[in-house]
């Protein structure tokens, strides 16, 4: 396949950015995209250009570093699925690509497609866990959890925390991610202890760290590449409103 | 006389850990917070380690090189973790869990580290029971198990296929919790370059590469926590993440840390096949559909070869013409026959001839009969997500048609030295995780590589680097100006100077992927003297090209992902070597490390215990001379040391 590529190239935070175009030629429809931009880069390096920066590692779709707008989508155009999971079988010959970062205030670009999420962590730091500490817990089967919950809290745990739903999002909200923590742990008994608490220091942060709000797009949804349902939003929301009432 | 003292505490099997947390020694409260300590890595072990010396009150830093915690490559692992918990009542113990560890890797264990691993294997499960880790239950509330590899129990806990990623968002949990309370200091997108240690022969800090601004950054401490898995990458394809590097542990050898077996890496036979040159990493597949899958070539060699053309599909191959040929070799255990056995059965299955998919080095997992058995549903329950991959993948339907899979390396046995106490033997560098040699022996069994991290992060470090730590009470803060601090950091400056001076043609990973080539070649499944030998010199040719003919663009100061790569690539050019050392002077098979000149008529691995039972600790001598090998005895005492056999029961 031959590909004409559009990529957002920034040198740094403070700098102005462009688009810039490439080509690639002779690309096999089982590379992922990853990997086309490797070989893109590649040409770059032997021309002795600068190469494209873009976040990923595991490769595989679990460890949430890759984070690329592809062709107006986080993530690219197929479903259920992380840029590094994306095969360039899904795009047609002589298509026009165009790649950017993710865009939202939270997440300044560091360079080119990289992107700083830190501000996630700093939602997970305001209350995200359950404050146990090493050892002197009970056995783990002393406490029976339903199955479903224990299924739904896995549904909301698999959240990756890659920021689609963020760049997804028309008002950069982080409600997806913060809602799948939230739900995860009020499903399940040993959350509950912490629950008002957590509930209400996670929005907190989240809008002080200027993500936006939710009005019911539900964009997030459709481009989490993990499925997390916005049936979270509601739990959170209900997990809230009980929170500061009492 | 050996010089290796592994401080492996007296006493019965059973009571040795109970015994040395007895008696070793404390560091009062108020004193823990002036004490630091450096932990690198945030995966199962680092994470773990770095939050509980934290709730401990020490002073923590900790390392990662990606933007998060949460994204270090523990959170890949797929099928499951281990404990001895025997919730289905089907006959595990805790010595179990501990024979089929040190049966698994192919008796070159340290007896002691792995009893304590399966001792500890328990609190694991409530620890992240209790951290609010969704593990699959059952109707009846209480917690499921399946079963893995090398074992006759069902003794694996699992989160669907992504029980790494809820361990591990367990442990960043436990971690974020710590950094909000100001016990640990969390420093992101950080790369070790270096291990400072002092004149007295203490591991006293680190120099890292800060990968946003370019800067070399100096963090001193009381003690170095290394957690920075293994180095898989040598191979260039792997199942590790792209950054996975053995970067950190190489610098510790050349500062006089002792690296263990480092030929002992562990093959994994369910991945999904190369397919192509410009592949950049390999996939797996979960142990875990050994469970329901079976594997099979087909029985004539027609009959593959009409399936490699495509002229028949797999589903044509008649019942009667299929081999099963984990079931036909090892009845007992059958498709749950252990990784190395497994993938060393496929390999010989591909190289008669009966190999499938488009280059032949294929096998197919099969799950017909499961899901006729089972339903669709149920299989879709349990490995929907790993379906799904493979069909992303592959673009072929698992559910219609048998997946194709073929091994891949995947994980390292061999890794830095450490004693019973996880400390290397440079005083002060504590080794956790993958990144050491200790629990495995010469084979990893399925779901023990998260137990182990966990193991050592959360129940063993964190008493171990406290004995270590309790007089260092009155050394103060330690500076980073010293010449020790500066002469490290000079060297460091000089490697990447060096690296960016050699403005060759080629760019960093065409040398990568021909070291790959070669230690896949010479260095992987299946070793032969002849072979090493060349591997050896091959090594050392790609290295001396690479160092006349790399081409690093741009310069050191802010983000240059070419430079990363460049210094982890020179890293595993020597690595790579003495991988190569190792295995050449290992006239065995063990596990994952498989001597030709050293098989059974029937092609099983054939030992010699009474010549090679122990750890090679290899010693790092200066450039241009030969390593040293220092050698640990391994003396099982407590379990009788047999051929392994998985043929029967």
């Amino acid at each position: 396949m031959d590909l004409k590529l559009k990529i957002w190239r920034q040198a740094s935070r403070n700098e102005k950015g462009q688009f810039v175009d490439y080509e690639v030629h002779n690309i096999s429809p089982d590379t992922s995209f990853l990997e086309m931009i490797d070989i893109l880069n590649d040409e770059l390096v032997e021309k002795g250009g600068d190469p494209v920066a873009f976040d990923h590692d595991c490769r595989e779709g679990i460890c949430g570093m890759c984070s690329m707008f592809i062709n107006g989508h986080p993530h690219g155009p197929e479903a259920a699925t992380t840029t590094c999971q994306l095969h360039m079988r899904k795009f047609k010959d002589g298509e026009t690509i165009v790649i950017e970062p993710w865009r939202a205030r939270p997440f300044p670009v560091i360079k080119d497609l990289v992107v700083d999420r830190s501000a996630f962590d700093e939602i997970i730091r305001a209350g995200g866990y359950i404050s146990t500490t090493t050892g002197g817990v009970p056995d783990a089967n002393a406490i029976p959890i339903k199955k479903v919950n224990a299924d739904l809290a896995m549904d909301a745990a698999a959240c990756i925390g890659c920021g689609a739903c963020v760049a997804a999002c028309k008002n950069a909200s982080a409600m997806l991610f913060v809602s799948a923590k939230v739900s995860q742990f009020a499903l399940l008994p040993q959350g509950k202890v912490e629950a008002k608490d957590r509930v209400k220091d996670m929005v907190a942060k989240m809008d002080e760290l200027g993500f936006g709000n939710c009005t019911n797009t539900y964009a997030c949804e459709a481009e989490c590449p993990k499925e997390i349902s916005i049936t979270n939003i509601a739990r959170m929301n209900r997990q809230f409103i009980g929170a500061k009432l009492g | 006389m050996t010089k290796i003292n592994s401080k492996i505490p007296e006493g019965p099997i059973a009571e040795k850990w109970t015994r040395y947390k007895e008696h070793q020694k404390l560091v009062n409260p108020a004193n823990k917070r002036k004490i630091e300590i450096i932990v690198v890595g945030t995966g199962l072990a680092g994470g773990a380690a770095a939050a509980s010396l934290g709730e401990m009150g020490f002073s923590v830093k900790v390392f990662c090189i990606q933007d998060s915690p949460r994204r270090a490559h523990s959170i890949a692992a797929q099928g499951g973790i281990n404990a001895a918990k025997n919730y289905p009542n089907d006959g595990d113990t805790i010595y179990r869990l501990f024979y089929d560890t040190v049966k698994g890797g192919d008796y070159r264990a340290r007896e002691s580290n792995t009893y304590r691993l399966a001792e500890v294997s328990n609190n694991i499960i409530d620890q992240c029971v209790a951290q609010g880790v969704p593990f699959a239950r059952e109707y009846s509330g209480y917690l499921a198990n399946r079963s893995f590899g090398g074992a006759l129990v069902s003794r694996t806990f699992y989160a669907r296929g992504q029980t790494g990623q809820q361990l591990l968002l367990g442990a960043y949990g436990a971690l974020s919790k710590e950094i909000k309370r100001g016990s640990v200091e969390l420093f992101t997108r950080r790369e070790m370059l270096d291990l400072v240690v002092m004149k007295d022969g203490r591991a006293r800090g680190i120099i890292v590469r800060n990968l946003f601004t370019g800067e070399l950054e100096r963090y001193s401490a009381h003690a170095v926590l290394l957690a920075t898995g293994g180095y898989g990458n040598v191979y260039f394809l792997s199942t590790n993440a792209m950054t996975s590097n053995g970067s950190a542990a190489w610098r510790a050898y050349k500062r006089g840390a002792y690296f263990a077996n480092p030929c002992y890496v562990q093959i994994h036979p369910t991945c999904i096949p190369v397919h192509g040159e410009y592949q950049s990493k390999l996939t797996l597949m979960s142990e875990s559909l050994r469970n329901d899958g079976r594997i099979w070539v087909p029985k004539k060699k027609e009959d593959a070869e009409r399936i490699r053309k495509k002229e028949i599909r797999p589903r044509d191959i008649a019942e009667e013409d299929r081999d099963y040929y984990l079931e036909r070799r090892y009845p007992a255990f059958g498709n749950l026959a252990p990784r190395d056995v497994s993938s060393r059965a496929a390999k010989e299955r591909c190289d008669a001839g009966y190999g499938v998919g488009p280059t032949g080095l294929a096998v197919f997992l099969d799950l017909k009969d499961a899901i006729v058995r089972l339903g669709k549903d149920v299989i879709k329950a349990r490995y929907g997500n790993l379906f799904d991959m493979y069909q992303r993948i592959v673009d072929d339907d698992p559910y219609e048609t048998p997946m194709m899979i073929y091994p891949a390396i995947h994980y390292t046995m061999g890794g830095l030295w450490v004693d019973y106490e996880l400390q290397s033997n440079i005083p002060g560098l504590f080794v956790g995780g993958e990144a050491n040699f200790s629990d495995h022996g010469a084979n990893r069994l399925g779901a023990s590589a998260i137990m182990q991290g966990l193991s050592d992060g959360y129940f063993v470090l964190p008493y171990t680097m406290q004995n270590y730590l309790a007089d260092q009470i009155a050394v103060g803060t330690i500076p980073t100006d010293s010449p020790e601090f500066d002469d490290t950091e000079k060297d460091v400056r000089a490697r990447i100077d060096k690296l960016m001076a050699v403005n060759g043609k080629e760019t960093v990973d065409y040398f990568h992927k021909k070291l790959g080539h070669v230690m896949w070649d010479h260095v992987g499944m299946a070793r032969n003297k002849a072979g090493l030998e060349e591997g050896i010199k091959m090594i050392q040719e790609v290295r001396k090209e690479f160092w006349s003919n790399v081409r690093v663009p741009g310069n050191p100061n802010g983000i240059n992902i070419e430079l990363e790569k460049a210094l982890r690539v020179s890293d595993f050019l020597e690595l790579g070597e003495l991988m190569a050392r190792d295995a050449l002077h290992r006239e065995e098979s063990a596990g994952g490390h498989f001597r030709e000149e050293y098989q059974t008529p029937d092609g099983e691995a054939m030992r010699n215990d009474k010549n090679f039972m122990y750890v090679a600790a290899w010693e790092y001598p200066g450039d241009d001379k030969e390593p040293i090998l220092n050698k640990e005895e391994l003396n099982y005492e407590f379990i009788e040391v047999k051929t392994r056999n998985y043929k029967t029961a």
